[in-house]
């Protein structure tokens, strides 16, 4: 009895620390989606108001200030196609790292992942200059080769970690029966590894969707993305908190919807082989 | 030549000469069983010979074709691996039907040579189940049968019955015995197990260090190895070594004298060629091992064992005298080569 109390009393502290972290760590969001339903002038009073009458004008305004589809609609293009063009290259690559090591494959990774270490902005005036010798500036194409390329080296390691959890003599044993390189492929490790290569896929649509620096650094309003159109709403104008509120909502929705559908693929995607 | 025939075949894994110039004829329908230490070799000749690993030199033929260099798809080979390497993810009749559907064989045909398979294998009741469900004797059949439907020119097992326990694998080999006798293909096994070799080969080829030691039936190599290292390898427990200089009347140029196990006896002392004492008594019940360290024996070297059926009253510590029949003595040179060889009167 006073065990089975202590235990519960256990577990009642324990619900309780973890629901108030996670409001903690929750609260900004949920200011900014509170905020999003108020006029500016009640924004920014103070102390904050927490009871009002909501107003959807904030997001209205917003569409017709400067057409949030198109914003949304870059930003579904880009990580879309990045995501496609990403796991073209990384699929391949990482099957070669995986089943056809030579010596210097780890080397290889190593560089790969070391270019993640690098600030972005270091490389910022090369690209940018590339971007504008190539006439690619502000355009949804550039910014698609630029978000593959940023996640391609973590897309390549963790494709490489999950392929190395497949047996190589199964792919053998398909090469035995006749399997051309196609067939191991489509039937055989395509099968086996469909949720390390969807959580791959989900990672890097989640990160291209949440890019800003390249965003901001190369595109305007022809190619700009979400985040480019949350950006906008902090200057030049001045701060319109209700305003921002309501676009980094429109900005955040889809992704945080679509991350919590995903989210148990995506777990199991960032944590292969970590526990086995 | 044979039906497969490998000349001067070759291995480097970038300076280590892994596999040395080997030349081997097998004729179709023969069951050759490649045995040997680990590292020896043994699976990477088979691998190559399969094509999953590049031939650095030398040829492979088959049939009269040359694939030394075919990929392995294209050589007609069959292969079933130590752990199995089934598809988790089809179900045991989409495992075994996998090359034909690849091969794009017609589905009737396909459903008739899986039924077939099963049915010698002992699998119709496990055809749509996924190998996840089955037992590792039932994996290990099923890998079989994916071998069988192709009806390949020739089948490779590497090592295919060690992952399974002692009283399965004693049961699947005689199961890969009868089905060789029932289909009579050509099969190359490899093993490390003795026993496996001498029940199942027609021929066994045993290798060190990336070359062929012996090649020969199991008995030939059991009565005529051809060195100290095939004297010692094959046969449990292993050949007994004495040294000449503790041997009256041995030829000329010999350094050691092997008699195996069973060739030795315990004797009255007035009648020993060797003299020792009792180190341990194995009393299996239908043998009974005796360990005898030799007077001369320094603290390092080995006992020597003689098996005979009938039980002992010897106790560790015991005075003991050894003798041994002249009939089955194996003379080796300071190389270890075989000098002479008495066994059943024969020199060989």
């Amino acid at each position: 009895m006073f065990g089975s109390y202590e235990w519960n009393k256990k577990l009642v502290i324990r619900t309780v620390a973890s629901w108030a972290l996670a409001l903690l760590v929750f609260f900004p969001i949920l200011f900014m989606l509170v905020t999003s339903f108020k006029t500016e002038l009640q924004a920014i009073a103070v102390p904050s108001l927490w009871v009002f009458e909501p107003t959807l004008e904030n997001y209205t305004e917003v569409q017709d200030r400067s057409d949030y589809l198109h914003f949304a609609w870059n930003s579904i293009i880009t990580s879309v196609l990045s995501t496609i063009l990403g796991l073209l290259i990384a699929v391949p690559a990482a099957y070669s790292f995986a089943f056809a090591p030579t010596k210097r494959s780890k080397d290889i990774m190593m560089w790969m992942l070391s270019t993640k270490m690098m600030p972005a902005v270091g490389a910022l005036i090369p690209i940018y200059v590339i971007c504008q010798k190539l006439g690619l500036l502000d355009s949804v194409f550039a910014l698609t080769i630029i978000f593959t390329m940023i996640n391609l080296p973590i897309m390549v390691w963790m494709l490489y970690s999950n392929f190395k959890d497949i047996p190589r003599e199964i792919l053998e044993a398909a090469r035995m029966d006749g399997a051309t390189l196609w067939d191991e492929f489509r039937q055989v490790l395509l099968p086996l590894s469909m949720g390390g290569i969807a959580s791959t896929g989900l990672l890097c649509l989640v990160l291209s969707w949440n890019e800003a620096f390249w965003v901001l650094n190369l595109t305007s309003a022809n190619a700009g993305t979400l985040a480019s159109l949350v950006a906008s709403y902090s200057s030049p104008e001045g701060l319109f908190w209700a305003k921002l509120s309501a676009v980094s909502v429109l900005a955040i929705g889809p992704i945080v919807v679509f991350g919590w559908f995903s989210q148990k693929q995506l777990v199991q995607g960032l944590t292969f082989g970590a526990v086995k | 030549m044979g039906f497969l025939d490998l000349e001067a075949v070759d291995k480097y894994y970038g300076k280590l000469h892994a596999i040395k110039g080997i030349d081997l004829s097998i004729q179709q329908g023969e069951f050759i069983v490649f045995v040997g230490p680990s590292g020896c070799g043994k699976s990477t000749l088979l691998r190559m010979i399969a094509g999953l690993e590049r031939i650095n030199g030398g040829t492979l033929t088959l049939d009269g074709n040359d694939i030394t260099h075919a990929a392995p798809a294209k050589r007609d080979l069959a292969m079933v691996f130590q752990t199995y390497a089934l598809y988790p993810h089809m179900t045991v009749a989409e495992n075994m039907s996998f090359s034909l559907r690849l091969a794009k064989v017609d589905k009737a045909i396909i459903d008739e040579k899986v039924k077939t398979a099963a049915d010698k294998l002992d699998l119709t009741q496990y055809l749509d189940r996924t190998p996840k469900a089955l037992s590792g004797g039932q994996r290990q059949r099923v890998a079989i049968g994916r071998a069988i439907v192709r009806q390949p020119k020739v089948f490779l097992f590497d090592e295919p019955l060690s992952n399974l326990d002692a009283a399965l694998r004693g049961q699947t080999r005689v199961e890969i015995a009868r089905l060789h006798r029932e289909l009579g293909a050509t099969t190359i096994y490899v093993t490390h197990d003795q026993i496996e070799a001498m029940t199942l080969a027609d021929r066994v080829v045993v290798l060190r260090d990336g070359i062929i030691e012996q090649v020969g039936t199991p008995l030939e190599l059991y009565d005529h190895p051809a060195n100290r290292f095939v004297a010692q390898f094959i046969g449990m427990p292993q050949m007994n070594l004495i040294p000449t200089s503790h041997v009256p009347a041995a030829p000329q140029g010999s350094v050691e004298l092997g008699v195996r196990t069973e060739h030795m006896a315990i004797c009255a002392m007035g009648d020993a060629r060797i003299k020792g004492s009792v180190e341990m008594v194995e009393s299996l019940g239908n043998e009974t091992l005796i360990h005898v360290r030799p007077e001369f024996a320094g603290e390092h070297d080995l006992p020597l064992i003689i098996r005979q059926y009938e039980r002992t009253d010897l106790q560790m510590g015991d005075e003991a005298g050894v003798r041994w029949d002249d009939q089955h003595v194996h003379f080796f040179d300071a190389d270890g080569k075989t000098l002479t060889n008495t066994v059943q009167g024969v020199a060989a």
